[in-house]
């Protein structure tokens, strides 16, 4: 693995090995000095041109507790507002020592693009709505800690899927760890032409819950690119909101969640989020192991 | 490429590991504050066999951990694909007598990492080094407390153990 | 006689037929066909193709306002690469090309470099936004022939059907860029199963079809010639096809990329393929091939698009919609199309000069006429990878092409040449 850029490139005993490695990583995380010297003397750049504090600060947290050095690049703190380009950018940081690039872009392939112009190994941190590989592995983890394993799990990824970068790296790790995967969105949320994706689909959350042992709810965001994609965030919460009564429709040990950050009471009811079968502050806490383990496994092996 | 010369038999290891074990025993007047540590992989099982030793002796279990050292090495980037091993941990350490257990004792490098990793997840009373087998060239100062059997070699010889847990059977050798 | 120019051994494609027949040029034109003559220079063509030399119905030259990505001289050694005599230059220059002055100051660049006719369309609206009509009188009067708005449709049917009926008048034809601007929004790429596992936004199909199905009922409220350009879908082809069997006057073009590429090439997000209207699907590709080779559709053209590296340095979404294509044309569309020879000069020389209303152009080898020739091997094999167009942003680059230009000669004299002596 020299980058890592789209789920599309692990097969299922990749992504099992980075889980196993998450898993270990969890445990250094849990000590009285949650760090380890692997990393000491390389420095990760996190370069994100999309605004996201939560991903980079996990980011960042990952690369601390190998001992690695931080970078830190984002617009606003920077020269990219004055019209620095990518290019110009990643270079810049290259030659300033940089070891391995974590990218999040607005652009689908942004990270893609970037792993070209650098030497070193590029993690895509999300690029448009095409790709979250990170969040897939972290949400995977999160699964196989309460379940053991995602064969045979029935995941329902509920929302904008059309635009979401979570869905689309979440459905190809899911179902290549043996899970089933439904979407549930109203039609203008899916994907135009679905015949890629190994899903099916439901056009009704209520329909979907009681035979689900996962519900997958993503962030929505009622503008996106260019206008409006929802009548009304209220209408949507109505649909696809995941509420106290809602809950009850779902088998017993099944369970919610969420990439964050919660819009809540649209995606989901305040109480359904401190619910006991919310997996939420589990999926931010693997975020962290997870990422260390990616770091590892591409600057361990250089 | 000559066939590698088997230098210690099952029986020769049984025996130096009872040794270490009567050693460790001498040399602590009761063992109950007492953690054995096997450095991953094969210093695991041989800490094993060395507490059921021990247990014999003193009728008494001693604790056995496992430590992976793959986090602490300082030649990562050398290696391709590393791959880490469990870091367990059955007592917390601090104030304990620890002894590290490793099948091969050779430049002091993996030792040196190995107490890097225990100073990150404790602070035991004292730490002592136990190796099955003592083959020399240190290139740090380092030595082992309880030595199973010193062997002289030539820096390019090649030294394996192996062990029934992992390798279905008990042994060392020496190919070049 | 004593010629300048002998072009020997060639397939020629005469005003009575393909021959395999010796041509002799002298003061630029076309002096005897067939006999033995002395000449100056001498071309063998060694059983390649002779014909008049192409003509693209439409290219983006970049001059005035963006020379750092093409310009009329650059432009011109690209087109005489790719064995071009005359282009038709798209008016989204910048400032567009909306009167007069600014149409003749094209041609007049164009012959000043002289390496090929160098025609301009007309802008339809001012500086192109679409409000208010161009000097389409004054524009005519300085010799452009075709108008468009190109780079984005006339939205307004209103204004367009004014524009049309202006120009039916004077015999003139309106090309549209055929784009819904609020289904394309947005839009990267084709939408379909490729688009929708990147995750890009998706132009349908249908932001092309609805502007042609528009425009085909206000060509037939007009009766003006109506000429779509870069059609990118069946749908389109089939619309185009029924309004030609109802006799309206109908025209259309291809580009060389559309015929060999589908929307599969995007999936790797290199900006090379990043256009507009985007690589569609393996059958509408199919279609489009189908549709050249029997002569639904008239012309390729290759909607040349500079754009230079530190433009195109940049994410897929961020790059600019547009590439490259003079020197690879030809090339690229025998190895997608396989045409007869007949067929590759009607449609990539004949047709577009008669659309563009050249009279020297496009014409079948006669005693008499302008020497504007190409030589075209079918055959042999090349691979682009380096480009006289100041701009590199080409889809072809690294593909191995079918079909080269050994020579072009513009007015007699050779512009390029392989195989000169
Ligand atoms: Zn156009």
């Amino acid at each position: 693995m020299k980058h890592l850029l789209s789920i599309s490139d692990l097969d299922r005993a990749e992504i099992e090995d980075l889980l196993t490695l998450a898993a270990e990583f969890s445990s250094v995380l849990e000590r009285d000095i949650p760090k380890v010297p692997t990393l000491r003397g390389r420095t990760i750049a996190t370069v994100f041109f999309e605004a996201s504090t939560r991903t980079r600060l996990s980011f960042e947290r990952a690369a601390k507790a190998l001992s690695a050095d931080v970078m830190s690049f984002a617009p606003g703190t920077s020269s990219v507002t004055k019209g620095e380009s990518l290019k110009d950018t990643v270079l810049t940081l290259e030659a300033t020592g940089a070891d391995l690039f974590v990218v999040r872009h607005e652009s689908v392939g942004a990270a893609a693009r970037v792993a070209g112009w650098v030497n070193g190994p590029v993690i895509n941190g999300g690029d448009g709505a095409h790709q979250h590989p990170t969040q897939a592995l972290l949400d995977a983890l999160t699964l196989r800690q309460r379940f053991g394993k995602l064969d045979g799990l029935k995941v329902g990824i509920v929302g904008d899927i059309a635009n979401s970068r979570v869905a689309r790296s979440n459905i190809d790790a899911f179902t290549k760890l043996g899970a089933q995967v439904e979407l549930i969105a109203p039609s203008p949320l899916l994907p135009v032409d679905l015949s890629a994706f190994p899903v099916t689909v439901s056009g009704s959350l209520e329909d979907s819950l009681p035979h689900l042992d996962v519900v997958y709810l993503l962030r929505v965001q009622i503008e996106r690119g260019s206008g409006p994609i929802l009548p009304s965030l209220a209408e949507y919460g109505l649909r696809f909101g995941m509420n106290r009564q809602r809950l009850q429709m779902l088998p017993a040990d099944a369970v919610v969640m969420h990439p964050g950050p919660i819009n809540r009471g649209v995606e989901i009811t305040a109480d359904v989020a401190d619910d006991p079968r919310s997996l939420v502050l589990d999926q931010v806490q693997n975020g962290v192991s997870t990422r260390m383990a990616v770091i590892f496994r591409l600057l361990g092996a250089s | 490429m000559p066939e590698p010369t088997r230098l210690l038999s099952a029986d020769d290891v049984r025996r130096a590991l009872t040794r270490i074990a009567h050693e460790i025993c001498e040399h602590h007047s009761g063992v109950s504050n007492l953690v054995l540590i096997g450095i991953q992989t094969r210093g695991v099982p041989l800490a094993e066999s060395i507490s059921e030793a021990i247990a014999d002796i003193e009728h008494e279990k001693v604790f056995v951990g496992s430590l992976d050292i793959g986090l602490y090495r300082d030649d990562l980037a050398s290696r391709p694909t590393p791959r880490l091993g469990r870091t367990l941990m059955p007592v917390d350490l601090n104030g304990r007598n620890v002894v590290l257990v490793d099948d091969v004792l050779f430049t002091g490098r993996t030792i040196r990492a190995a107490l890097d990793a225990l100073s990150d997840l404790g602070r035991p009373a004292a730490v002592e080094l136990a190796v099955l087998v003592d083959r020399g060239h240190r290139q740090l100062p380092i030595r082992a407390d309880y030595v199973g059997k010193n062997l002289p070699t030539s820096i390019d010889q090649r030294v394996t153990v192996r062990v029934e847990a992992i390798d279905g059977e008990n042994g060392v050798w020496v190919g070049s | 006689m004593n010629s300048e120019l002998a072009i020997r051994n060639g397939t020629v494609l005469t005003a009575d037929g393909v021959a395999e027949i010796d041509l002799f040029v002298k003061d630029g034109r076309i002096a005897s066909i067939g006999g033995d003559h002395d000449s100056h220079t001498t071309i063998d063509a060694n059983g390649a193709w002779v014909g008049p030399g192409l003509v693209d119905l439409h290219c983006h030259l970049r001059e005035p306002g963006e020379e750092w990505k093409e310009d009329i001289a650059s432009g011109s050694a690209a087109a005489a690469a790719g064995g071009f005599t005359a282009l038709v230059a798209m008016p989204n220059t910048k400032p567009a090309i909306d009167s007069g002055h600014l149409a003749c100051f094209i041609t007049e660049r164009g012959r000043q470099v002289g390496l090929c006719q160098i025609a301009t369309a007309g802008a339809i609206t001012m500086a192109r936004d679409g409000k208010a009509l161009s000097h389409l009188d004054e524009l005519w009067e300085a010799g452009v022939r075709i108008f468009t708005d190109d780079g984005a449709s006339v939205a307004d049917a209103g204004l367009l059907r004014l524009a049309m009926e202006y120009l039916a008048e004077r015999g003139a034809v309106v090309a549209q860029h055929a784009e819904d601007q609020g289904l394309s929004l947005g839009g990267q790429m084709h939408e379909g199963a490729i688009s929708s596992l990147l995750g890009l936004r998706g132009i349908p199909a249908l932001a092309e079809e609805l502007v042609v199905a528009r425009d085909l009922a206000l060509a037939r409220l007009t009766g003006v010639r109506y000429h779509v350009q870069h059609i990118s879908s069946r749908g389109t082809l089939d619309l185009i096809s029924d309004a030609r069997a109802q006799g309206l006057p109908v025209t259309s073009e291809v580009t060389p990329h559309h015929l060999a590429f589908d929307d599969e090439r995007v999936m790797a997000l290199d900006p090379a393929f990043k256009m507009y209207p985007p690589l569609r699907a393996a059958s509408d590709r199919e279609a489009l091939v189908a549709g050249l080779s029997d002569g639904s559709i008239d012309v390729v053209a290759t909607d040349h698009a500079p754009h230079a590296p530190f433009e195109t340095e940049v994410t897929f979404a961020e790059a600019p919609r547009g590439v490259i294509g003079l020197e690879s044309a030809a090339s690229a569309v025998m190895t997608a199309c396989s045409l007869p020879i007949e067929t590759f000069f009607a449609r990539m020389s004949i047709s577009p000069a008669q659309i563009a209303q050249l009279e020297n152009q496009g014409r079948r080898v006669a005693t008499g006429i302008l020497a504007n020739l190409v030589v075209f091997d079918p055959e042999r094999t090349w691979t682009p990878d380096r480009f006289r167009s100041r701009s590199e942003n080409s889809p072809f680059r690294g593909e191995a092409l079918r079909g080269m230009v050994l020579a072009t000669i513009y007015e007699g004299r050779v512009t390029h040449s392989l195989v000169k002596s």
